[in-house]
């Protein structure tokens, strides 16, 4: 076995023994199915699939609850075993440090997907039998929990950076909400208000695109809401989406790059940690 | 060749927190199959000389070879597989097992699973090995601290206190083991404030103050070093003992006379010269007891005497 595959099982082992799984698979499902419900009330007999619908509700709602859970996961990685001194002992066993951080992000991305894969998966199935849907919906929908799970590993990514640069578990923990308010709350309110000043209408269409899409949280939005026609008529976004003008893979790779760059800042500064 | 010969390679080592040096130029060699016991106050350094030499932190300084490598590069990561370290507060994951965290350890370092049985009835754990590790008491700790140090029969052991806070029965057991890695040639560098438990039981002693090296070698070699006296205590038949001392004369350093015995100290280079006169007295003489100058006598000599 791998000191990757080690270190992953070790985290997955807590996430089991600390309900984390269960509690987010709990969570996650319930939402869901929740959603669905309401959601397909309205709906009724018209043509908007179920799923679509349940997309568009779960996007939104993703959208908020993965990151935190994510950054919840994540942000006392380091910090939390430098504080307990188990890191200590581990940095004496044959492990590099990357290896450390590639194992922790291996293990916490598997409880990332186990809880959506169940949450979201099982969801998707209830109502699939209940109401039966075609290919193209389904796959609107795997599209999603994929994308979901990515915005997950952006924002476990981000609770490393954290880890890494803090001294104290408690300080990691403000930075964490800090981190989750502005990426999902304050970043669309400057937004919001800087289009609203902006009389001039000096910020150009494409610098609008690239302001929101630089947001790992926006970018998430945006490729789900407008990346299938069906999901994005559902959601109103339907001539919206040809507006942005974002190549679905560009968002794609901007959130790839989301996770890259932190995951790689976190294994610099943790080999530059002295103990 | 050099490999061969030592474990653990220091040169002019010196590390800095801040303003603040921790490790002052410090000269140690511990070869293969030695046992080296590292004495001093707390924050004299002795952790820090510990962590240089796991490459937990870089020296400002100086030279490192641990096992033929150097601790900070990344080749030595594999090296550490040969190495068994328990660090002064030992801590593990709450939630696991004793045999869980034992295993995941042995998983890490590459050893097989089943050594993780032997391992903890060998620390007195087989009883407490599928209990979780909150449950456990300082002493339950300490012993799994030591099993995994003990993983993979390492061929260098780091001990940073090992037998604090161990009560003495649990202490006697922990020397026990250590003993047995000693006989089998496994290279130990001890750090203790149990003075006179591992005085006898390692090869040399190194004693650290702020850092400094002051003085390391066997416990006969500090002994010397010092120039503390040697005691003895002459034993001789009732009513003998004034003869003796008229024998011994003046300047032998008697202080104190009885009935029977006669108390005397002397440095190091006069006791054979005493003890042969004393044996020519023949009959008279019952008993001779030498008391060496002990290890708390040789620490409290260094920690007074060398200002740094």
């Amino acid at each position: 076995m791998s000191v990757i595959t080690i270190l992953a099982m070790k985290e997955i082992r807590d996430g089991l023994r600390n309900r984390w799984i269960a509690a987010t698979v709990l969570l996650l499902t319930s939402l869901a199915l929740a959603l669905y419900f309401l959601g397909s009330a309205p709906t009724g007999n018209v043509k908007a699939s179920s799923l679509d619908v349940t997309v568009v509700s779960l996007v939104n709602l993703s959208v908020y609850l993965l990151p935190l859970i994510a950054l919840m996961l994540s942000f006392d990685a380091l910090v939390g075993e430098f504080e307990r001194g188990s890191m200590l002992l581990l940095l004496t066993y044959p492990v590099s440090r990357w290896e450390i951080v590639v194992g922790k992000f291996v293990g916490h991305m598997t409880i990332l997907l186990i809880a959506i894969l169940i949450g979201y998966g099982g969801t998707a199935l209830a109502i699939a039998l209940a109401t039966g849907s075609s290919a193209e919906h389904w796959l609107a929908y795997i599209v999603m929990m994929a994308s979901s799970w990515l915005l997950g590993g952006v924002f476990l990514a981000l609770g490393y950076v954290i880890s890494s640069l803090v001294q104290e578990r408690a300080t990691a923990l403000g930075a964490a909400i800090g981190v989750w308010l502005t990426a999902v709350v304050l970043y669309d309110f400057a937004l919001m208000g800087v289009l609203l000043a902006d009389r001039e209408q000096a910020i150009s269409q494409n610098l609008f695109s690239a302001l929101l899409a630089i947001n790992p949280t926006d970018a998430y939005r945006v490729f789900n809401l407008t990346g299938f026609e069906s999901v994005s008529q559902v959601a109103g976004m339907a001539n919206i989406g040809v507006k942005f003008d974002l190549d679905p893979w560009l968002l794609l790779t901007i959130l790839g790059m989301w996770v890259v760059l932190p995951v790689t800042i976190t294994i610099l500064r943790f080999d530059r940690r002295e103990l | 060749m050099k490999n061969k010969q030592a474990a653990i390679e220091l040169e002019g080592v010196v590390k800095r927190y801040g303003d603040k040096v921790v490790v002052n130029d410090v000269d140690l060699t511990i070869k293969q199959g030695e046992c080296l016991l590292l004495v001093g106050h707390n924050g004299a350094g002795k952790t820090t000389l510990m962590k240089l030499i796991l490459g937990l932190t870089r020296a400002n300084g100086g030279k490192l070879r641990v096992l033929g490598d150097d601790p900070t590069r990344v080749s030595s990561v594999v090296s550490r597989g040969q190495l068994g370290f328990l660090p002064e507060l030992v801590a593990f994951q709450q939630a696991m097992t004793g045999k869980e965290v034992l295993t995941f350890y042995a998983r890490l370092k590459g050893c097989p699973v089943k050594q993780c049985n032997d391992l903890l009835e060998r620390v007195g754990l087989q009883t407490a090995a599928n209990q979780r590790v909150q449950t456990y008491s300082k002493g339950m700790r300490q012993r799994l601290g030591l099993a995994q140090a003990l993983l993979g029969d390492p061929k260098l052991l780091l001990l940073d206190e090992p037998t604090t806070g161990l009560d003495p029965s649990l202490r006697q057991h922990f020397y026990n083991i250590i003993g047995d890695m000693q006989a089998k040639g496994t290279t130990s560098l001890i750090s203790s404030h149990a003075l006179n438990a591992f005085e006898t039981r390692v090869d040399r002693i190194a004693m650290m103050k702020s850092g400094h090296l002051l003085a390391c070698g066997s416990l006969t070699e500090l002994g010397e070093q010092t120039a503390l006296p040697i005691k003895m205590r002459i034993t001789v038949a009732e009513g003998q003992t004034s003869r003796l001392a008229e024998h011994l004369g003046d300047n032998s350093g008697i202080s104190q006379v009885n009935g029977h015995s006669v108390n005397l100290e002397c440095v190091n280079d006069d006791k054979m010269i005493i003890i042969r006169r004393i044996a020519e007295l023949g009959d008279t003489v019952k008993n001779i007891d030498i008391i060496p100058p002990r290890l708390d006598d040789i620490y409290s000599y260094y920690m007074q005497e060398h200002i740094t």
